[in-house]
C-alpha cells in the first residue's frame, strides 16, 4: 500500500490529533509534519516522538509553511480553531488553486464587531460564526476543501484500535483522495457531502459532553445518560440545521458516533468541566487549573446565542449557559430540564 | 434641481475595440456557420454517449425524446416551428419501434446515426445567424429614433425634432467598470451576465454594449421571441441564437450547452440571463440557472486542455445590473410571483395593458425624467475571483494566482463534472453578490422601501397577503415620520456604500425633501394607478400597493428593514 514516490502530504500543527493522523497518514505516503518554531521541529526530530507517541519513519517534522505548501499537493491543518484563521492567513500567501485542504479541527470561528466582545453580545448570527472550511475559503484561494470528524480520540487510534471518520466534502474527489490517504485495515472512512453538518456536529457535541460529565458528577447513571444522549442529538439537529446543516450528518458517524464516545470518556476535557461542576467548582477555579481551555465551554456561549438569534428551542444548551455564566447550580438546572413539559420524542424525520 | 442631476462626464462615447466588423468573433462564427454546426453537432454527439454509455441506456433517452418531442407538437406548437417537425419526430419513433425489436448491443450505427441526425437538427435550429448588413442597419435605425423621440420631445422648438442635443447616452447612464470592461473583452473573452427585469432588458444590453464600443456579443434568447417576426430581425442580425424552453430532453440541452461552450472557446463574447427568466418578485435574483453558466467554465478548462503550457486565452464573467424606475411589465410580474407564493390566498384582478400601453410608455420615458442606469461590475475569473485590468486572477490578497491550478489534480487538468458542477454553483453565488454590491439605489426605490416597510410595521399581525388586501383608506404615512425614516435608512445606505456593499444614484444625496419627491414621482412613473402619491395634506399614499411591493422588493437582502 506504500505510496511513497508521489508527492509528501502536509500535516499542520502537531498537537495530539495532528501528530496521530500524521502516524496514520504515514502508512500510505511520506508526511511533512508542521510546527510553529524550529525548536519543537528538532527537538521532535531528535526524540523521534512528540507527546509520547512515537514517529513514522515516513514522517518528516517541519517549521517552514512555505516549504509544506511548496512539496505537498494535500494539506491537513489540525490547529485548535482560536488559532486557525491565524495560521490560514500565514499559510495563504503560499497556497494555490491546486491545493487541497481537510481540516480537522472541530470549532468554530468567530468575528465580531470591533466593539464588541462575545460577552457583550446577545445574540449571534451566521455572519458572525464561520466553520473552519468557510474560514479556509474566506482566507485563501483554495477551493477543493474537506474535514474529517468522528469519534477520533487520539489515544484510541494511536493503539490501532478499531474506529472510523468521516471525510466531508463538497468535491467528490477531494473525498476520495481523503479515504485514499486515510484508509487502513484499522480505521475505515464514511462520505459525506454535507461539509458544512458535518462540521457543526463535531462542534455541537461538546455540549453534550459538557452535560454528560456533569450527569456523572451528580452520581447519576446510565439511564440518565441514555437521555441525555438522546435527547442532546435532537438538539444538535435543531441548531445544526439552522446554522445551515443538514439531518443526515447529525446521524452519522460524526454525529452520533462522535456524540457517544465523548460523553462516554471521562478523560476528555468538556467532561472534566461538567463533571467538576456537578461537584459544586465555580468556572473560574475549574479553567484556573486547565491547561488547555475546553472547546465545549466557549461553544456553548456561541450555541446559545445563535439559538436566541435563531429563534430555536436548545434547552440543555441554554440551561448550561445558566450554569457556567450565570450561577446557576447544575441541580437546578437538572430539575428544570426534568420538569420542562415536551412530549414529542422526534419531530424532525 | 441642479443637485439631483447625475453626473455628466461619466456619459463619454467610446471608440469601438475593432473596428471592422469581419474581425469581430460573431461574424467569423457566422461566416463558417456550416463548419460550425458540424464540430458542434460532432461534440454534442460524444459528450450524450459518455452520459449515456451503454446502447440501452441511450435507446431509451431517445425514445423519451421522440416521445416528448411528439407531444411538443401535439400540445404547443409555435409559429417558428419548422414544416417537417412532425414528419420528422414520426420517422425517428417508427426507426426506434424497429430497433425495439432488437438486442440492443446488436443495433450497431442505426443508434448512432438517428442520434447524430437528431443533434444535428438541433444544431442547425439553435445557431445564430449574424448578418453584418442588417446588424448595421439595425443599430442606425435604433439610434435614429430613440434620437428623434428625445430631441423632440425635450427640445420645445420647431426644427428640434431634427437636432442631435440629447442622445441616448444622457437617458441611459452607464456606470462602473467599462474602461475594464473594454481591455478585458480585447484580452480574453467576456461573458456578461445582467440581471433581468424586463423584457426591454435585452434591447437595452445590446445598445450599451454597442455604446462601450465592444463588438456584438452572441446571447441566447427564447426561441418564442422569434415568432414576432421583426423582432426575429432584429435578434438575428444581433448575434442572437435560440433557446427553446420547451425542449427539456437531454440531447437538446447538451447541443446548447456545447453551442454555448464551442463559441466561448471560439472567443464568440457572450450574454446569459442567469437568472433565466424576468425576476417575477422584484428581487435581485437570488438563485441563478446554472445550464448557460457552467458552460464557461467548461470552456475555460477545455482551453487550458488544449494549451497545455503557456498563454491562454481567458474567459471572464463581468455582472451587470440595469437599474430601472419603473419596470413596465411589473404588474403583471409581481401578481404571477404572488400566485405562486400565495396559492388560493391572493385573489389577483384582472387588469392588463394593451399594446397601446407600450408605446405610452415608450413616448413618456423619452418625454419625462425617468431615467435608467446600468452597472457594470469588476470582471471575474470562471472561479469567480477578481481580475486586474490585464486580466490576471487575484486571491483575496491582491497576489496574481493561476486559474488553471482549479483543474489540477494529482498534477494534471482532469476532466471532472461533479468538481466542475460545485464550482458553478460557486460561481453563480459569486455573482449574486456581486450583484448586490453594483446595485445602484435610486431615490424611487429607496422611496418604495421605506412607505411599505412603514405600512408592514403599522400592521404587525397581518401576513403579506391580507396586507396587499387592505383598502387605500386606510393607507396613509405622515410625510414627517416618512422622511424621518427616509433620512435614517439612506444614511444606512451611504454606510453601505462606504464599506463596498451597494452603490447609490448621485441624485441620492441631495436634500431630503427633494429626495423624497423625486422619488415618489419616479417610482413606477408610468403606471396606471401610482403605487406612490402625496395626498392634499403632504402625506404618502398609495393607490396600488401590489405593485409598491414589487418596487420596494428591489432593496431587500441588505438588512435594512431593521431601521424602520
Amino acid at each position: 500500500m506504500s505510496n511513497t514516490s508521489e508527492k509528501p502530504v502536509g500535516v499542520i500543527g502537531a498537537g495530539n490529533f495532528g501528530t496521530v493522523i500524521a502516524n496514520i497518514l504515514a502508512l500510505n505516503r511520506k508526511v511533512l509534519l508542521y510546527t510553529r518554531d524550529e525548536q519543537t521541529a528538532s527537538r521532535i526530530k531528535s526524540e523521534n516522538q512528540n507527546r509520547g507517541y512515537a514517529l513514522h519513519a515516513n514522517v518528516e517534522p517541519v517549521h517552514d509553511l512555505e516549504q509544506v505548501a511548496r512539496n505537498c499537493d494535500v494539506l491537513f491543518p489540525m490547529v485548535p480553531s482560536a488559532h486557525f484563521r491565524a495560521m490560514m492567513r500565514q499559510l495563504s500567501p503560499y497556497l494555490q488553486p491546486y491545493h487541497i485542504l481537510i481540516h480537522g479541527t472541530k470549532g468554530f470561528d468567530i468575528t465580531l464587531p470591533q466593539d464588541q466582545s462575545l460577552e457583550t453580545l446577545t445574540k449571534l448570527s451566521r455572519q458572525q460564526v464561520k466553520t473552519m472550511s468557510e474560514v479556509i475559503q474566506e482566507e485563501s484561494v483554495v477551493v477543493r476543501v474537506g474535514c474529517l470528524a468522528g469519534p477520533n480520540l487520539a489515544k484510541e487510534l494511536a493503539q490501532r484500535q478499531p474506529g472510523a471518520t468521516v471525510v466531508a466534502s463538497h468535491f467528490n474527489e477531494v473525498i476520495q483522495i481523503g479515504k485514499r490517504l486515510l484508509r487502513n485495515d484499522r480505521f475505515q472512512v464514511y462520505e459525506n457531502n454535507d461539509i458544512v453538518g458535518v462540521e457543526i456536529a463535531g462542534v455541537l457535541k461538546n455540549i453534550i459532553a459538557i452535560a454528560s460529565g456533569a450527569l456523572s458528577g451528580l452520581g447519576y447513571g446510565e439511564n440518565a445518560k441514555g437521555l441525555l444522549i438522546s435527547r442532546g442529538a435532537v438538539e444538535m439537529v435543531y441548531l445544526g440545521r439552522a446554522l445551515g446543516g443538514d439531518l443526515k450528518a447529525f446521524l452519522g458517524v460524526a454525529g452520533i458516533g462522535d456524540l457517544v464516545t465523548t460523553c462516554n470518556s471521562p478523560m476528555s476535557r468538556n467532561f472534566t468541566v461538567g463533571y467538576r461542576l456537578a461537584k459544586g467548582e465555580k468556572l473560574p477555579d475549574i479553567l484556573a487549573d486547565m491547561t488547555e481551555v475546553a472547546e465545549g465551554i466557549n461553544t456553548v456561549r456561541i450555541a446559545k446565542k445563535c439559538a436566541d438569534h435563531y429563534k430555536i428551542r436548545a434547552l440543555i444548551t441554554d440551561r448550561l449557559y445558566k450554569v457556567l455564566f450565570e450561577g446557576m447550580t447544575v441541580e437546578e438546572a437538572l430539575e428544570f430540564l426534568m420538569r420542562y413539559p415536551l412530549n414529542a420524542d422526534i419531530d424532525f424525520i | 434641481m441642479e443637485l439631483l442631476e447625475e453626473k455628466k462626464n461619466k456619459n463619454r462615447k467610446y471608440e469601438p475595440i475593432l473596428h471592422g466588423i469581419p474581425d469581430w468573433p460573431v461574424y467569423q462564427l457566422s461566416k463558417n456557420r456550416k463548419e460550425f454546426v458540424e464540430l458542434v453537432t460532432r461534440q454534442a454527439v460524444e459528450r450524450i454517449k459518455i452520459l449515456r454509455p451503454t446502447r440501452k441506456q441511450l435507446i431509451d433517452e431517445l425514445e423519451a425524446t421522440a416521445y416528448r418531442e411528439q407531444n411538443r407538437i401535439k400540445r404547443n406548437r409555435w409559429r417558428v416551428d419548422p414544416k417537417d417537425d412532425s414528419r420528422f419526430w414520426l420517422s425517428v419513433k417508427n426507426e426506434l419501434i424497429e430497433l425495439s425489436a432488437k438486442d440492443p448491443e446488436t443495433t450497431g450505427t442505426v443508434v448512432d446515426t438517428l442520434l447524430e441526425k437528431i443533434v444535428s437538427r438541433y444544431a442547425n435550429e439553435i445557431a445564430g445567424n449574424f448578418k453584418p448588413n442588417s446588424y448595421r442597419f439595425t443599430r442606425e435605425v435604433v439610434k435614429f429614433w430613440f434620437q428623434r423621440l428625445l430631441n423632440g420631445a425635450r427640445v420645445k422648438k420647431f426644427g428640434a425634432f431634427f437636432r442631435n442635443q440629447y442622445t441616448l447616452r444622457d437617458k441611459i447612464q452607464i456606470v462602473g467598470k467599462v474602461n475594464m470592461l473594454r481591455d478585458l473583452a480585447r484580452k480574453g473573452t467576456v461573458v456578461m451576465v445582467p440581471t433581468h427585469f424586463s423584457n426591454l432588458d435585452s434591447i437595452l444590453i445590446g445598445w450599451v454594449i454597442h455604446a462601450v464600443g465592444l463588438p456584438a456579443f452572441i446571447y441566447g434568447a427564447g426561441l418564442n421571441l422569434f415568432n414576432i417576426k421583426i423582432f426575429a430581425y432584429f435578434m438575428n442580425s444581433l448575434g442572437a441564437y435560440k433557446v427553446d424552453r420547451r425542449k427539456k430532453n437531454l440531447p437538446y440541452l447538451e447541443t446548447l450547452k456545447m453551442y454555448s461552450n464551442l463559441a466561448i472557446q471560439k472567443g464568440a463574447h457572450s450574454l446569459f440571463f442567469p437568472g433565466g427568466t424576468r425576476s417575477r418578485s422584484g428581487l435581485i435574483e437570488k438563485q441563478l440557472k446554472l445550464g448557460l453558466l457552467s458552460t464557461a467554465i467548461e470552456a475555460q478548462r477545455n482551453l487550458y486542455q488544449q494549451t497545455p503550457e503557456g498563454e491562454v486565452r481567458k474567459i471572464f464573467v463581468v455582472p451587470v445590473t440595469l437599474n430601472y424606475n419603473f419596470v413596465l411589465e411589473a404588474p403583471d410580474l409581481i401578481e404571477d410571483y404572488l400566485q405562486v407564493k400565495g396559492q388560493d390566498k391572493y385573489f389577483p384582478e384582472q387588469d392588463k395593458y394593451g399594446s397601446i400601453e407600450l408605446i405610452r410608455f415608450m413616448f413618456k420615458f423619452f418625454t419625462k425624467g425617468s431615467n435608467i442606469s446600468v452597472s457594470i461590475g469588476r470582471g471575474l475569473d470562471v472561479m469567480g475571483n477578481y481580475v486586474d485590468d490585464a486580466g490576471n486572477s487575484l486571491d483575496p490578497q491582491g497576489r496574481v494566482i493561476d486559474t488553471r491550478g482549479y483543474f489540477i489534480s494529482n498534477g494534471s487538468i482532469t476532466d471532472d463534472k461533479q468538481r466542475e458542477d460545485e464550482y458553478t454553483r460557486m460561481l453563480s453565488q459569486r455573482i449574486v453578490s456581486e450583484y448586490h454590491r453594483i446595485n445602484r439605489v435610486f431615490a424611487s426605490h429607496l422611496a418604495a422601501f421605506v412607505a411599505f416597510e412603514m405600512w408592514q410595521k403599522k400592521y404587525p399581525k397581518l401576513d403579506l397577503f391580507s396586507l396587499l388586501r387592505l383598502p387605500e383608506e386606510d393607507l396613509e404615512l405622515d410625510y414627517h415620520e416618512f422622511r424621518q425614516n427616509f433620512k435614517r435608512v439612506r444614511k444606512k445606505i451611504y454606510e453601505l456604500k462606504e464599506a463596498g456593499k451597494v452603490y447609490h444614484a448621485t441624485h441620492l444625496k441631495g436634500k431630503v425633501d427633494q429626495v423624497i419627491t423625486l422619488g415618489i414621482e419616479n417610482v413606477g412613473i408610468f403606471h396606471l394607478k401610482r403605487p406612490l402619491l402625496k395626498n392634499k395634506k403632504g402625506n404618502i399614499i398609495t393607490k396600488d400597493l401590489t405593485v409598491l411591493y414589487y418596487y420596494h422588493n428591489r432593496l431587500v437582502g441588505y438588512n435594512l428593514e431593521q431601521y424602520i
